[in-house]
């Protein structure tokens, strides 16, 4: 009895087409985002994040519109992540049907933009994303720095001081990804998911690098996330949520099922 | 004339998915999105949302006079829904922003979750966010099609307690026990998101759409 731990299946999206290739075999089309999440929804999905990669300026209004359609059609909580630099934008992508809204670059580059959001619109739909690499020596005490540029471009901070400054200032949820784990599939950087989830006292979204069912269980027990997200297992259909969910049960942890 | 169902918008946030899931569900209702405090006294059944800061919230609510029409259409025994901060904002007194009055409906106090452990002594993570079971304490139409301990998904750092037991609808562990649902006569209150609580909350939404107390 209690709280269930989440799975998150993440959509890339460009222009308002799923890229990354979704290859359910029995979609319609797998490049339509409302189908996608429509899917994952019927799956049982707890939620859905969605990471806009749209560079163009007249893009972020097909985003919306995006939103706005999975939002009429998908009753469960919708992350949207990707250019959020502004709190017009926040508000735009609220407005359209967002629960949650995804703070990355935007808060290295001015780590009060997060306070301001939280202030305005409230903790619970400020989520801020971490990008961490590891930074020392094998023969060091672990520490981590935030990359910012798809993992390319240090920034120099220290990744567990940032994600306690970044909830000080408000960020009610953190969504973590190991840029040295992501797309490996070798599974989530485990002491890196506890030694943020220990620093900070709201929900840790483990992600970057979940290759099988087992990961998943890792990310939680060991890691001490609040929930775990991925992309390539589902969307190539190699583990369906309710698969993933019963390993995780069986495992001994709280889900819905 | 068909029915008209008002959710309350006092500029406080997302009311697009509250709306989105009762145009879902409603058959027949028209589903009006309103601050006009005229058109909720006249609507049918009034849907009382929330997200944000309490504070701020029984603010605009009092400058806009629609604390007023909330007190007016519970009066006038239609079926009232408070969502999330609408069902805090429904209550005598919350903790949030240093202390603030609220309107007074119910009797329960609305308290920060604080420091807490789980039965393991690991550190329960505030907000509460995320799907857990509702535990309902009595028979109401309302749970008509949900089964006990259903999951409903929650995102909140307060919590409504000191209620009377038969005002409580729904009870939710999390750390301590604390109303999930609160109810009375017309108003059912809940502080999940129905709207965002996939098959369950949207038969509960269906429920109220028919709920004739």
């Amino acid at each position: 009895m209690g709280l269930a731990k989440r799975i998150i299946p993440c959509l890339d999206v460009d222009d308002g087409r799923v890229v990354k290739g979704v290859q359910f075999v029995d979609i319609r089309d797998a490049g339509d985002p409302v189908e996608v999440a429509k899917r994952y929804n019927d799956a049982g999905a707890d939620e859905i994040t969605f990471l806009d990669i749209t560079a163009s300026h007249e893009g972020r209004d097909t985003t919306l519109h995006t939103v706005e359609q999975i939002a009429s059609q998908v009753f469960i909580p919708l992350t949207v992540g990707g250019g959020v630099r502004t709190l017009d934008d926040i508000r735009n992508l609220l407005n359209a049907g967002a629960d949650k809204v995804g703070i990355n670059s935007a808060a290295v580059h001015n780590p009060e933009f997060v306070r301001e959001a939280a202030e305005r619109f409230g903790s619970q739909c400020i989520v801020v994303a971490i990008d961490a690499k590891k930074v020392s020596a094998e023969s060091e005490p672990n520490r981590w720095e935030i990359f910012t540029h798809g993992g390319r471009k240090p920034t120099g901070l220290d990744a567990v001081q940032w994600a306690r400054r970044m909830t000080d200032y408000g960020a009610g949820e953190i969504l973590l990804t190991s840029m040295d784990r992501d797309g490996t599939k070798n599974g989530f950087d485990i002491a890196l998911t506890r030694a943020i989830s220990d620093a900070v006292p709201v929900p840790v979204i483990a992600s970057g690098g979940v290759g099988n069912l087992q990961h998943l269980v890792d990310g939680v027990i060991q890691g001490g996330a609040d929930a775990v997200l991925a992309a390539s297992i589902f969307h190539f259909a190699e583990y369906s949520v309710e698969e993933a969910k019963r390993f995780m049960q069986n495992a001994g942890i709280e889900m819905r099922l | 004339m068909s029915e008209v169902v008002a959710v309350i918008d006092y500029g406080m946030g997302n009311l697009h998915s509250a709306g989105k899931a009762l145009e879902k569900v409603a058959n027949g209702q028209q589903i009006l999105i309103t601050g006009d405090a005229d058109r909720i006294r006249a609507a049918d059944r009034v849907v009382f949302p929330g997200v944000g800061a309490i504070r701020d919230c029984i603010a605009v609510l009092q400058e806009t006079g629609l604390d007023q029409a909330i007190r007016d259409v519970i009066a006038a025994g239609k079926p009232v829904l408070g969502i999330c901060v609408g069902m805090q904002a429904l209550m005598a007194h919350s903790e949030e922003n240093n202390g603030v009055d609220c309107l007074g409906v119910f009797d329960g106090e609305v308290t920060f979750f604080g420091e807490m452990q789980d039965d393991t002594g690991s550190k329960l993570k505030v907000p509460h966010m995320g799907w857990n079971q509702v535990q309902q304490g009595m028979a109401h139409p309302m749970w008509a099609g949900i089964a006990d301990n259903a999951r409903f998904y929650f995102v909140h750092s307060y919590c409504v307690t000191g209620l009377a037991d038969e005002e409580v609808a729904g009870y939710c562990d999390y750390g301590r026990r604390f109303a999930a649902a609160a109810t009375r006569n017309n108003v059912f209150a809940v502080q999940f998101h129905p709207e965002k609580s996939a098959d369950a909350g949207l038969t509960l939404l269906e429920n109220f759409l028919r709920w004739q107390p």
